[in-house]
């Protein structure tokens, strides 16, 4: 076991440098059809991916404060926000309803089985991904305090290379 | 030796292979990647709250996820280590090992999972094997999956093997397989059309040897369920029908019936949501007859379950609101849920300048109707339950009632006000923790304040009134925030009401965390109280502790 375990360490420390990709998993979007991780793109601009539940308080927390300023980010940096919802069969169906009563424009998808969730090894949410152009991750962040959106931002401007 | 010895064939395979493919694409080397989680409690022994004393004094859970992948493939590992487990979590977790290893890869219209997996086929009443590592469940399957899209739109799958139990697997085989259409997507002809419409049918089997010597039991177990979704506009409608061939089983058993009763399972799921700019409404209904399906017919508890019945309760997360939470109950239920959601448009008479957000939510589970049976096990057994029942059923009797209203006010830029109130019943039979049922009213405020840039405070003022069980509770909340690392908290949760005055006590606990990226570290000290957690309607007893503890995550 323990021979194991430092083959792994040396694989992973080989390997750990490189700029992570977004691997292609189905999840299903609002209208419940399968789509592909692969298609989740946004014209070379930066992207954010964040991942959620409807009874994770700090996730609508962020969303709801991104939501705030997030038409002048578009409008400066061309980035996009994606959400992907971690609700299980139990609260999947309160997911449309709850983001039309709340207004969000984001787009959004529905990954009840957690396949693109364990695949981005995301623990716990909020889970915030920020990806550059080429879809490859530059930051991730885990849990949500205020002001961590004008952080964020910074980091989409130097993205957007603004 | 011999189950070593094939996991350390599989991890050298996948190295190997990393190894030799990236020696021949330099430029496009693999992806390794993986999580940590790591909690560990120092446990005091507290007798005034029920802590018991801890001989290890100090328990920890801990796993790890390594993830190789590229372009089509993907392999991984997840190694856990409960040193002992920590209170609350069953004792079989015991040890450590790799609990998990699978490897993946899709060829166009094929992909082939070797090893564990989870899966679902719909929303779950006949199949769902899932993980929620931080109650300790965890039903993986180990075997083989095969998922295959021969047109657009048609999704096929078929599954086999054995489910996780704790370091073993359960002694029974799972065997599935999934349709699903997309009918705007695999016909042309219909691509346009407003209403979009998916099918989907599935059928599990599960075999486990009958070894009883008396009763003739069913070696196999057949499930299938068929399921739609419609969608037009704003509207969208779900159903599912399931049955299941009779399962004798330790979990339908009773006195009468020491091994279980010979009756087919019936389950039925609904759904329909209307939403528009500024508004949703969501209503669900469940009825359910002897639908425990589990790979091990003498198991209980949240073991080995092979499907999933989710509880149609909305899931509070306020701590005094989590004080008398409901589980499906797989013998029978009859169960109904509404939502409404809506905001109040900035600048109309209710809205203000900042809007008002508003959500009302009520749910009811009852027992199925059980008049004209004295059978001992609490539910009908003379007949399978159909939608014709659902009705007489839901009327019949109350394990759980729930009404809930939440008012959400952005005060100004910097003030946000959230209001709840909650009005519960709850019969604590199911828990088996009492005898009477509970009436509870619960009242929440919650403020939250940006105090500039990167520093905020978030308090919470609860109260539950009861006239039963531990009488009433208060809880004060204070969490002070520190963008884009710190926070620190502290809570007060006190058993005032409590008809015994010794048992009048502030369960408290400090906690502070540091958080860079996705790596979080917190450390907590203080009593907790016994309870329910609960996750996604399954919950997991918590017994009382007094301890210091300490939380790490991180993923690369």
């Amino acid at each position: 076991m323990k021979k194991l375990l430092t083959a792994l360490t040396l694989v992973v420390a080989a390997f750990s440098a490189q700029a992570q990709s977004v691997p292609d998993v189905k999840i299903k979007n609002m209208e419940g059809a399968t789509v592909s991780t692969n298609t989740i793109a946004n014209d070379g601009k930066p992207m954010i991916i964040s991942f959620w539940a409807t009874w994770c308080k700090p996730c609508i927390k962020e969303l709801e404060t991104i939501n705030e300023v997030y038409a002048d980010w578009r409008e400066q940096t061309g980035v996009k926000l994606v959400i992907v919802s971690i609700d299980d069969a139990r609260t999947t169906s309160s997911v449309a309803p709850f983001l039309n009563a709340k207004g969000w424009e984001y787009e959004s998808y529905l990954d009840v089985n957690s396949d693109f969730r364990r695949a981005m090894n995301v623990n716990m949410v909020p889970h915030t991904f920020l990806l550059n152009g080429k879809r490859e991750v530059l930051d991730q962040h885990t849990s949500f305090a205020p002001g961590d959106e004008d952080k964020l931002f910074e980091k989409v401007k130097a993205a957007a290379g603004k | 030796m011999a189950k070593k010895t094939v996991k350390a064939a599989f991890v050298a395979a996948v190295l190997g292979f990393a190894g030799s493919a990236s020696a021949q694409t330099p430029t496009m080397p693999f992806e390794v990647h993986g999580n940590f989680q790591l909690d560990a409690q120092y446990y005091l022994k507290d007798s005034l709250i029920g802590a018991p004393e801890v001989p290890e004094s100090i328990l920890s859970n801990g796993f790890g996820n390594i993830v190789v992948s590229r372009d089509k493939f993907s392999a991984g590992i997840r190694y856990e280590s409960y040193l002992n487990p920590m209170l609350g979590f069953d004792s079989r977790y015991k040890g450590s090992g790799i609990t998990y290893r699978y490897a993946t890869y899709t060829a166009d219209e094929l992909e082939v999972t070797l090893g564990n997996f989870y899966d679902q086929f719909g929303s779950g009443l006949i199949f769902r094997s899932y993980e929620e590592r931080n109650l300790g469940i965890d039903n993986a399957m180990d075997g083989l999956r095969v998922k295959y899209n021969p047109h657009p739109g048609v999704y096929l799958k078929g599954v086999i093997g054995e489910q996780r139990f704790f370091f073993d697997k359960g002694p029974g085989i799972v065997r599935g397989v999934d349709g699903e259409v997309s009918l705007s997507e695999a016909i042309q002809s219909w691509a346009e059309h407003k209403t979009r419409i998916t099918i989907g049918a599935s059928a599990v089997s599960k075999y486990q040897k009958a070894e009883d010597p008396i009763y003739k039991i069913p070696n196999n177990v057949l499930a299938w369920s068929a399921r739609t979704t419609i969608n037009r506009g704003g509207w969208r409608v779900y159903g599912e029908y399931a049955l299941k061939s009779n399962d004798p089983s330790l979990e339908n058993a009773s006195i009468a019936f020491p091994s279980g009763i010979y009756k087919n399972g019936y389950g039925a799921y609904f759904n329909t949501t209307y939403t528009k700019k500024g508004l949703g409404v969501s209503v669900s209904a469940k009825h359910i007859d002897n639908m425990s399906f589990r790979s091990d017919r003498s198991a209980t508890g949240n073991v080995l379950s092979i499907n999933y019945l989710p509880a149609l309760t909305k899931q509070q997360t306020y701590r005094l609101a989590t004080l008398y939470p409901y589980a499906s109950q797989a013998k029978g239920e009859a169960a109904f849920q509404t939502e409404l959601f809506y905001n109040f448009k900035k600048g109309s008479a209710l809205g203000g300048t900042n809007g008002t957000y508003v959500s009302i939510n009520y749910s009811k589970s009852a027992n199925l109707d059980t008049t004209g049976t004295n059978n001992g096990l609490g539910y009908s057994t003379n007949v399978t339950d159909t939608w014709s029942n659902l009705f007489t059923d839901f009327a019949a009797s109350r394990y759980f009632e729930e009404v809930s209203f939440e008012i959400q006010k952005k005060v100004n830029k910097d003030l946000k006000v959230i209001l709840n109130y909650i009005y519960t019943v709850y019969d604590q039979n199911l828990t088996g923790e009492g005898k009477d049922t509970v009436t509870a009213h619960t009242a929440i405020a919650e403020f939250q304040y940006k105090i500039n840039k990167t520093h905020s405070i978030r308090t919470e003022l609860q109260h539950l009134y009861t006239l039963s069980d531990r009488g009433n509770w208060a809880l004060g909340l204070v969490e002070y925030s520190v963008s884009p690392s710190w926070f620190f908290a502290f809570f007060d949760e006190y058993n005032y009401g409590n008809e015994d005055a010794d048992k009048r006590i502030h369960f408290w606990n400090a906690s502070m965390g540091y958080t860079r990226g996705a790596n979080r570290v917190a450390v907590a000290y203080g009593k907790q109280r016994q309870g329910l957690l609960c996750v996604g309607g399954v919950c997991r007893n918590v017994p009382a502790s007094n301890g210091f503890s300490i939380a790490i995550t991180s993923s690369f």
